[in-house]
């Protein structure tokens, strides 16, 4: 009996390739704008390649396409093995797949056209968000359903994790599309004002709080163990950080718009509840680095461990700099500038996208029964990869405090000191840095492309079935 | 409205310290020890080595 017979592979491989390839695509178009913005005149005066139809273009295919991709995979397979049992139906299964990859496409062709809601990480006009909330019913069908028929009578942690992002994400998206259809393309959110705006970043906020980090904290709990061969530094610890982050995740929406018309106390409580999400996020990280207590060397001769680690180093890294940048003072310097951008960054491509890599390499090889082409090419890819998110961050740093400190100089006559195109002049030289880290590491996932390409079509397998007579 | 507010606010905050009184008890160490290592022996190969 090999886990081809028991467990539902076909769906987890489809997701897993679709990973690799929907990164490629969504980093691409990335690198693209970041191209733009140091040499504006890449957008060859052509509509669909402006800057303004590509960056949502961007922002939903390394989200949703990308990372929700690999949210599918990681779910799906380790929903299966700590439940022990096969998925509750494989066409449902098939479902989410075939319904998520229209949903890209449908994406990929209406944002560059300009159709658009205009709300952020949520442009996708109506049609195609009530396709989102089938495939997201069934996505919840599927892995709860699962969950209801397990074998193993406890809920491994990481379905804590994988089980509150499906939740929530379905609550949030309900709730913050809800809109009036004037045609097929275009709709009016029901809410008007500043309420559209709170509803926005509630929505925003808990999409990088539940879709960005709960869900990709059910990898670290399951993936980091498994590469590690070792359990998780503390189990009780797990259980806390789960439900800290469900508790207070939920309140930090409105740092998205302090000095906006909000209510001062709305704005003063985003900032302290995410002030005091420093706590479950250290927790969390600490929980899965200490994991690796007792077996340290590992992370000098396994490159795969390097990318589950070094990730949760950025989401430590992130999850402080973003309390930090919620404080109001703190975030009358940053807001609207590059900082932002940067810390999005540390976060997306370091935690989000070093543990989805790290996770992939332990897993296709793994899915389709062959060894590992290169383990030396995950090396390279770790290495340039990073040297591609430092050089990001730090140029996106420096940018945004320049152009926050720009901004706010003022002459003593009570007269600006810097027009505006002055700031933008002054952050051009850091544009072209950020290009370069970012064009790193799409060249890191190109890699990755090919080590996994020739992983699948290798003739190795990764053990025998034989090997283990029952 | 307010107080409802104030009460939920309130419990869920009780709601949570009871999680973290529940999870740091020394009840628990056993059984999460045991959840600790299932990612560790899921593993088709292992699961049925550990039946025959």
């Amino acid at each position: 009996m090999t886990s081809a017979d028991v467990y539902n592979n076909q769906v987890v491989k489809q997701f897993a390739v679709m990973t690799v390839v929907w990164g490629i695509v969504g980093m691409l178009v990335g690198v693209f704008i970041a191209a733009q913005m140091a040499w504006p005149a890449l957008n060859f005066d052509i509509p669909w390649l402006t800057f303004g139809r590509l960056r949502p273009l961007h922002t939903n295919a390394v989200i949703f396409a990308f990372g929700g991709s690999a949210l599918f995979a990681t779910s799906y397979h380790v929903v299966q093995r700590t439940c022990g049992v096969r998925l509750i139906s494989d066409k449902l299964a098939a479902f989410t797949f075939w319904g998520w990859q229209l949903i890209i496409v449908s994406a990929a062709i209406t944002l560059p056209l300009g159709i658009t809601t205009s709300k952020e990480y949520a442009e996708l006009e109506w049609p195609i968000d009530l396709l989102i909330t089938v495939v997201w019913v069934v996505y919840a069908i599927v892995f709860f359903g699962t969950i209801a028929i397990r074998k193993i009578p406890h809920i491994y942690v990481a379905n804590w994790f994988f089980g509150g992002f499906i939740l929530t994400v379905a609550v949030l998206h309900v709730v913050n599309s809800a809109a009036l259809p004037v045609s097929l393309w275009k709709s009016y959110s029901v809410f008007s004002g500043v309420q559209d705006a709170m509803v926005q970043w509630w929505y925003g906020h808990n999409a990088v709080g539940f879709f960005l980090t709960a869900g990709f904290l059910g990898i670290m709990y399951y993936f980091i163990p498994k590469q590690a061969e070792r359990p998780v530094y503390s189990y009780r610890l797990s259980v806390v950080h789960f439900w800290a982050l469900a508790f207070t995740y939920i309140w930090a929406g409105p740092h998205h718009l302090h000095y906006t018309a909000l209510p001062d106390w709305a704005q003063s409580l985003g900032m302290v509840f995410s002030l005091i999400l420093l706590a479950p996020s250290w927790g969390g990280m600490i929980n899965g680095i200490m994991t690796l207590s007792g077996a340290w060397e590992k992370l000098r001769t396994d490159p795969i461990l390097k990318f589950l680690i070094v990730s949760v180093s950025f989401y430590g890294m992130s999850t402080f700099e973003g309390p930090m940048m919620s404080i109001k003072t703190v975030n009358a310097l940053s807001h609207y500038t590059d900082w932002t951008i940067g810390h999005v960054h540390s976060g997306a491509l370091g935690w989000v996208g070093f543990i989805s890599i790290g996770a992939m390499y332990y897993l296709i090889p793994r899915l389709f029964n062959r060894e590992l082409y290169s383990l030396k090419l995950v090396e390279t890819h770790f290495w340039i990869a990073t040297v591609g998110i430092v050089l990001y961050i730090t140029a996106m740093w420096i940018s945004g405090i320049m152009q926050g400190l720009m901004w706010r100089a003022v002459n003593p006559d009570g007269t600006l000191t810097y027009s505006f195109v002055e700031s933008v002049q002054a952050m051009h030289p850091y544009y072209v840095v950020r290009f370069v880290g970012g064009l790193l590491y799409l060249s890191g996932m190109l890699i990755m492309a090919y080590n996994i390409a020739r992983t699948i079509a290798g003739h190795a397998p990764v053990r025998s079935v034989a090997a283990h007579p029952a | 409205m307010m107080t409802f507010h104030v009460l939920w606010t309130v419990a869920l905050f009780a709601i949570f310290i009871a999680i973290v009184i529940w999870a740091w008890s020394s009840k628990r160490k056993k059984q999460f020890d045991e959840a600790a290592r299932l990612p560790l022996e899921d593993d088709v190969e292992k699961l049925e080595r550990k039946d025959g």
